[in-house]
C-alpha cells in the first residue's frame, strides 16, 4: 500500500506543478485546430472574443494599459464613467457591450456581472461599428508600442462575423493577427510533414 | 481498507518477572484519510488541467487598395480559386472561369491543391479563397491551414462574388445541401 500512495502523491505533486489556471472568459469559445506552431503572446495581447452567435468581446490583459484605454475610451465616448466604475473594467475579464450599456454594466459587482447575459460590442456594419473604436483607442493606448491583435472565435462562427472583426482592424490599419486555435500536427506525406521531417532530421544530425 | 496499525504484538511478549511492563505506544497513524484527501485532489488537478496550450495562427491581410490598376493581377493558368460553401462543402475551380465550378471537400481539396501545385509553374501559382457568408470560422481557419500544410506561398482571401456566390447556390440547390 505505501508504494502504492507514494506513487499517487508523485502524481498529485504532478498535476500541482502542471496546472495553469486559464483566466475565465465570459463566453465558452471552441476554437478550431492548425498545424501552426506559434505560442500564444501572454502579454501586451489585445484579444478579440467572438462566439458562435456573433457576439463580440473585447480584452486586454495589461492593467497599466487598460486604464489607459478605458480612460480614452470615457473621454472619447463621453461616457461618465466614474473612477469606481473604469477600476471594475479593469478587473473585468472582457466585456462585451455597447457603449450605451458600459456604465450599466460596470456599476454591477463582479458575481452579478458574471451572470448577466453581454448582448456583445457591436460591428456589424462597414464602419467597423464600437468595435473599431475599442480598436483605435487601444492602439492610442499603446501609442506606438507592440500590441498583439488576438482573435478568438468559435468553430461555428459564420465567417460574416469574422470578415466584420476582421474589418475594424482593417479600418485602424492593422494587417496582422494571431488566431487563437489548438495545436495540431501536420498530417502524414503532405509538403510541410516533409519539411518539419526534414528540419527534424537536419537538427537531429548536427 | 486501509487499516495500517501492525502494533499490537506486546501481549505475547513476556518480561521477566517484576519487570513491570511498559506500554508500547504504535507510532502508526491510520493514513485513510489523508490518502481519501490525496485522490481528491488528483481528481480534481486531473480534470483542470489543459494540457495542450493554445498556439496562434498568424494572418496577414493586404491594404485595401482602391484603384484597379494598384491591384495584382493574377495569370490564368496560375489561378485557383477556393470557394467555402455552406456544411463544409468547397467548390473550386482553375484559371478564372466560374462556371468551370466542381465541388469537393476538405478531405479531397487537399489532393486538389498538391496537383494544381505540381502542374503549374510555381511563380504563377495563387490560390484565392473565397469564404461565402455561410461559411464557417472552422471553414476559414482549416482552409487557411491547408495552404500551409501544402505550402502555398501565394494566397489571398478575398470576398465572393455575387455571380460565384449564385453559381454555389444553384450547385448547392441540385445536390440538396440546405
Amino acid at each position: 500500500m505505501t508504494p502504492f500512495v507514494d506513487v499517487a502523491f508523485l502524481i498529485l505533486t504532478f498535476f500541482i506543478l502542471a496546472t495553469k489556471f486559464k483566466p475565465e472568459d465570459a463566453v465558452e469559445v471552441k476554437t478550431p485546430g492548425s498545424v501552426s506552431s506559434i505560442a500564444v503572446p501572454e502579454k501586451d495581447a489585445f484579444m478579440v472574443t467572438v462566439d458562435k452567435t456573433a457576439r463580440v468581446f473585447v480584452s486586454l490583459d495589461n492593467a497599466q494599459f487598460k486604464q489607459v484605454l478605458i480612460e480614452n475610451i470615457n473621454t472619447t465616448r463621453n461616457l461618465g464613467l466614474t473612477p469606481a466604475e473604469m477600476k471594475v473594467f479593469i478587473d473585468a475579464p472582457s466585456v462585451g457591450v455597447p457603449f450605451s450599456q458600459l456604465k450599466g454594466l460596470l456599476q454591477l459587482d463582479p458575481e452579478a456581472m458574471k451572470k448577466v447575459v453581454q448582448p456583445g460590442v457591436p460591428c456589424e456594419d462597414s464602419t467597423g461599428g464600437e468595435l473599431n473604436y475599442w480598436v483605435r483607442d487601444a492602439l492610442v493606448a499603446y501609442s506606438g508600442r507592440k500590441l498583439n491583435l488576438l482573435i478568438k472565435a468559435d468553430n461555428d462562427t459564420k465567417y460574416p462575423a469574422f470578415k466584420n472583426v476582421l474589418n475594424a482592424f482593417k479600418l485602424n490599419d492593422q494587417n496582422k493577427f494571431l488566431l487563437i486555435t489548438a495545436p495540431e500536427d501536420a498530417p502524414m506525406g503532405t509538403p510541410l510533414f516533409e519539411t518539419r521531417q526534414k528540419q527534424i532530421s537536419g537538427e537531429a544530425t548536427k | 481498507m486501509a487499516s495500517m496499525d501492525t502494533g499490537g504484538g506486546d501481549e505475547g511478549h513476556k518480561k521477566g518477572p517484576g519487570v513491570k511492563k511498559a506500554k508500547k505506544l504504535s507510532t502508526r497513524v491510520d493514513m485513510t484519510p489523508m490518502v481519501d484527501l490525496g485522490f481528491l485532489l488528483i481528481t480534481f488537478f486531473i480534470f483542470t488541467t489543459t494540457m495542450a496550450q493554445p498556439t496562434a495562427m498568424n494572418l496577414f491581410l493586404p491594404k485595401d487598395v482602391q484603384k484597379p490598376e494598384e491591384q495584382n493581377k493574377v495569370k490564368e493558368s496560375g489561378a485557383f480559386t477556393i470557394i467555402l460553401g455552406k456544411e463544409d462543402q468547397i467548390y473550386y475551380y482553375e484559371g478564372l472561369d466560374p462556371t468551370k465550378l466542381q465541388a469537393s471537400n476538405f478531405k479531397g481539396i487537399r489532393e486538389e491543391i498538391l496537383r494544381k501545385k505540381q502542374t503549374t509553374n510555381l511563380e504563377d501559382l495563387v490560390v484565392i479563397l473565397k469564404p461565402t457568408p455561410d461559411a464557417t470560422y472552422k471553414n476559414t481557419v482549416d482552409i487557411l491551414d491547408e495552404m500551409t500544410i501544402c505550402e502555398i506561398k501565394r494566397y489571398a482571401m478575398v470576398d465572393v462574388a455575387p455571380q460565384e456566390y449564385q453559381l454555389v447556390k444553384i450547385t448547392e440547390a441540385a445536390a440538396g445541401i440546405k
